[in-house]
């Protein structure tokens, strides 16, 4: 990346998901950093279990703080197929961070439509690099299953121009002292995930 | 010190530091977030959650005549119900300063229309500010203030969901200590507007706007930016930001105050490009006054009307300006054939066994403003039509006069029911109605994320208060059939709604059950589906719960999502649906 351009994160998900916070570490990371920064996220009605995404644009000036389609440098996808559903918001060659927990829709359960079978293979036809992992295991190991968005940061984390010490300083900032620790160590273990 | 905030955040800020002592509004997506935002500084800034926004603004009125200095916010379609006193209120005009935000939502992301809200602020003669982001709504509500006060005038400012949900980076500053209030001073020619008295105000009204307009010219707050002469963009609110992404060399006038139009600096600008292109959001607001003031110019012609602009769809604009086709882009198959997702109501949602015993009847459902409005969608499909807060009573009511053959019901929330419910309410009492109103009382503005209403025991500053009733309301209000139900009680639910639609007489059930999301806590135990009793029949996915997987061979049920309110169990006819021992 060019030290002019402005970075671009996606996050994607299903309401409830707990996508707010995710955004909210990305974005101070980039404060603290020292970037100018704009998100935006999604409130009301759309938040009622529906897809939902919030983005991050960062630099050294930003005007729109909606990414546009195809320019994002990172997608994370709190659900597997919301990942093809945002896809076309990843630039070319930018990563995907995928994690593999299913929610099946309500229209799939009442048989007006069908959940894919092969979410995996559709990744990697979609996206040219994927780091698809089962977030919500990992972070059940480390302690809490709460923890699985820090870990999906962890592993967008690894093409992202901001330190570790940065991402560190944010997440001190944004979540609860004594699930400090927990969400340390998920993010640790994202950014040792490989995309593959 | 800079600080990362919503445009609603920096609002609140702004609010603060322009020495706000009273503030009041009703929730609505896009501009909740700024009263709950503000309350922070509840020592210094009374803050109330109104029942709905005409006794917010009507509220805010009072106060600013006593004069503080004051902040009411509202989504668009509040204004709509605040429109009568800010009408006249333009008339009185306010001691202390008064900012009105109105927050619309262009796309309705979270809203029943997409109303342009700005044609209020030409209608009542008042100023209007918008903001680019939240830097200036922090800006536009100090200055906003100032003018107010200064001029006697009420001033909008006008967000958009992309400014009030964004965040930027924002240099704050201090609260400035807000002037000793004086008092009411008595003044009837002022303050009356009896025809007698409204006729002078009538033509002060016009005398203020014209010294409006000549401070508007002069205002830092329309600036332009020269670039590229060959074309000039006016332009405000958010569009502004994606205009500098599609048009990064184009010459820019950049709207902050925009009514009344700084037709000085219009002129200016134009004068100075060789092409005037006007970029806004919705209506043609700016368009059509600047094409009044006999400048050559387009806009609508390019720049959709409906729904939200952005860099890529401006873009598209440009290319089609310039003559240029811009190759579309050709989605991956990989991606064609996902399931939808739209929202739902949560897993354990008190509303389910209400839509769920309608199914059961050949009803009409009129249907209101809230969470609930998603018992319009597959499987549950019990709610045919919505139009505004409180029509859900209303409409019932008129169906029922109007001899409609089937039998009319309306439904709607508690926090629905206090903004705008009581009144229909009372038209049935009054009329010799014989609908039935059922009000999903979950003892919360839910949809909004949750907020204090009248009956919710506690106001917006977090003291205890009184929790009103529903049901006595609705006796008051001349309801002679009055039930209170427990929604998971699906056999009960199922045999009152039956009684009472059945009935030739008016009634009122309150079905009451507070959101598990606000009690932060599974209804009951966890539910599992015993596979050895499942027949496969599928009724329990006829509930529409996301909890409740249906897409393998047999149902089962997600224990990350079930919130355990055993609604499945009860529709459950072989007994496969258990509580999961803990």
């Amino acid at each position: 990346m060019e030290t002019t351009q402005i970075r671009n994160l996606v996050l994607v998900g299903v309401g409830g998901q707990g996508i707010l916070l995710a955004s909210e570490i990305v974005a101070q990371a980039a404060v603290v950093a020292g970037f100018r920064v704009k998100t935006n996220e999604v409130h009301g009605m759309a938040q009622r279990g529906g897809s939902v995404t919030a983005q991050i644009r960062y630099g050294a000036e930003v005007h729109s703080p909606l990414v546009a389609r195809g320019t994002a440098h990172v997608l994370v996808s709190l659900e597997q197929i919301e990942a093809l559903r945002f896809s076309d918001y990843l630039a070319p060659g930018g990563l995907a961070v995928v994690n593999s927990l299913v929610i099946t829709p309500v229209t799939v359960s009442m048989g007006a439509a069908t959940y894919p079978k092969d979410v995996r293979s559709r990744l990697d036809q979609v996206f040219s690099r994927v780091v698809y992992a089962d977030a919500g295991q990992i972070a059940k190991e480390l302690g809490d299953i709460r923890a699985a968005n820090v870990v999906l940061l962890g592993a967008a984390s690894q093409v992202l121009d901001l330190s570790e010490d940065h991402w560190h300083q944010a997440i001190r900032l944004c979540v609860k002292t004594k699930t400090l620790d927990l969400n340390l160590k998920a993010f640790e273990a994202g950014r040792g995930l490989k995309a593959g | 010190m800079e600080k990362l905030l919503s445009g609603n955040e920096a609002i609140a800020r702004g609010a603060y530091e322009a020495g706000v002592t009273v503030a009041a509004g009703y929730p609505g997506t896009p501009s909740t977030e700024i009263l709950e935002s503000l309350v922070q500084y509840k020592d210094e800034v009374y803050c109330e959650w109104a029942p709905n926004e005409k006794v917010a603004l009507e509220m805010g009125a009072g106060a600013a005549l006593s004069g503080a200095r004051v902040l009411v916010t509202m989504k668009h379609v509040g204004l709509n119900v605040a429109a009568d006193p800010l009408m006249t209120l333009a008339y009185i005009g306010v001691e202390g300063g008064l900012v009105l935000v109105v927050a619309d939502d262009p796309g309705m992301h979270s809203s029943q229309n997409e109303q342009d809200s700005r044609h209020y602020a030409r209608m009542a003669k008042v100023p209007l500010m918008e903001p680019s982001d939240s830097q200036e709504a922090r800006d536009f509500v100090r200055i906003g203030m100032v003018i107010s006060e200064a001029h006697r005038t009420p001033v909008i400012l006008r967000t958009a969901t992309r400014i009030s949900h964004s965040r930027s980076l924002v240099e704050m500053g201090e609260r400035q200590t807000p002037p000793k209030p004086k008092g009411f001073q008595k003044n009837p020619s002022k303050y009356v507007t009896v025809p007698m008295y409204a006729r002078p105000m009538r033509v002060q009204l016009e005398e203020r706007l014209g010294r409006l307009r000549k401070l508007v010219d002069e205002s830092p707050l329309n600036r332009i930016e020269w670039r590229d002469r060959s074309i000039g963009i006016v332009t405000s609110s958010i569009s502004y930001q994606y205009v500098r992404e599609a048009w990064p060399d184009a010459s820019v006038l950049k709207l902050g105050w925009v009514y009344p139009f700084p037709d000085g600096r219009i002129r200016e600008f134009a004068k100075g490009v060789e092409r005037v292109l006007v970029v806004e959001e919705l209506d043609d607001f700016l368009e059509e006054h600047i094409k009044a003031l006999g400048i050559a110019c387009v806009g609508k012609q390019f720049i959709p009307n409906i729904g939200e602009l952005s860099v890529t769809l401006l873009q598209g604009c440009r290319a089609q300006m310039e003559g240029r086709s811009i190759p579309p882009v050709t989605p991956h198959p990989a991606t064609q054939d996902l399931p939808p997702r739209p929202p739902v109501l949560c897993p354990g949602c008190p509303h389910r066994g209400i839509f769920y015993a309608l199914s059961k009847h050949d009803v009409i459902v009129m249907g209101d403003i809230g969470c609930y409005s998603l018992g319009a969608f597959r499987p549950l499909e019990r709610l045919d039509s919505i139009l505004c807060m409180g029509a859900g009573v209303s409409m019932a009511h008129g169906m029922d006069k109007a001899g409609e053959p089937k039998q009319v019901v309306g439904i709607l929330g508690d926090s629905t029911f206090f903004h705008s419910g009581i009144t229909p309410l009372l038209d049935i009492g009054y009329n010799k109605g014989c609908s039935t109103i059922i009000v999903v009382d979950n003892r919360t503005t839910a949809m909004t994320g949750h907020q204090e209403h009248p009956g919710s025991g506690r106001t917006l500053m977090g003291e205890e208060t009184i929790a009103a009733s529903i049901e006595q309301i609705g006796r008051a209000c001349g309801i002679k059939r009055v039930k209170t139900i427990n929604p998971y009680d699906t056999e009960t639910t199922l045999r009152v709604i039956g009684e009472e639609v059945q009935t030739k007489e008016a009634s009122l059930i309150v079905s009451s059950a507070p959101c598990p999301l606000r009690q932060k806590k599974r209804v009951g135990s966890l539910r599992h589906i015993d596979v050895t009793l499942c027949k496969n029949c599928r009724r329990c996915l006829k509930l529409g719960c996301p909890a409740i997987d249906g897409a393998g061979e047999r149902p089962q049920i997600m224990e990350f999502l079930c919130n355990g309110c055993g609604l499945c169990e009860q529709v459950c006819t072989f007994d496969a649906i258990q509580e999961v021992k803990e």
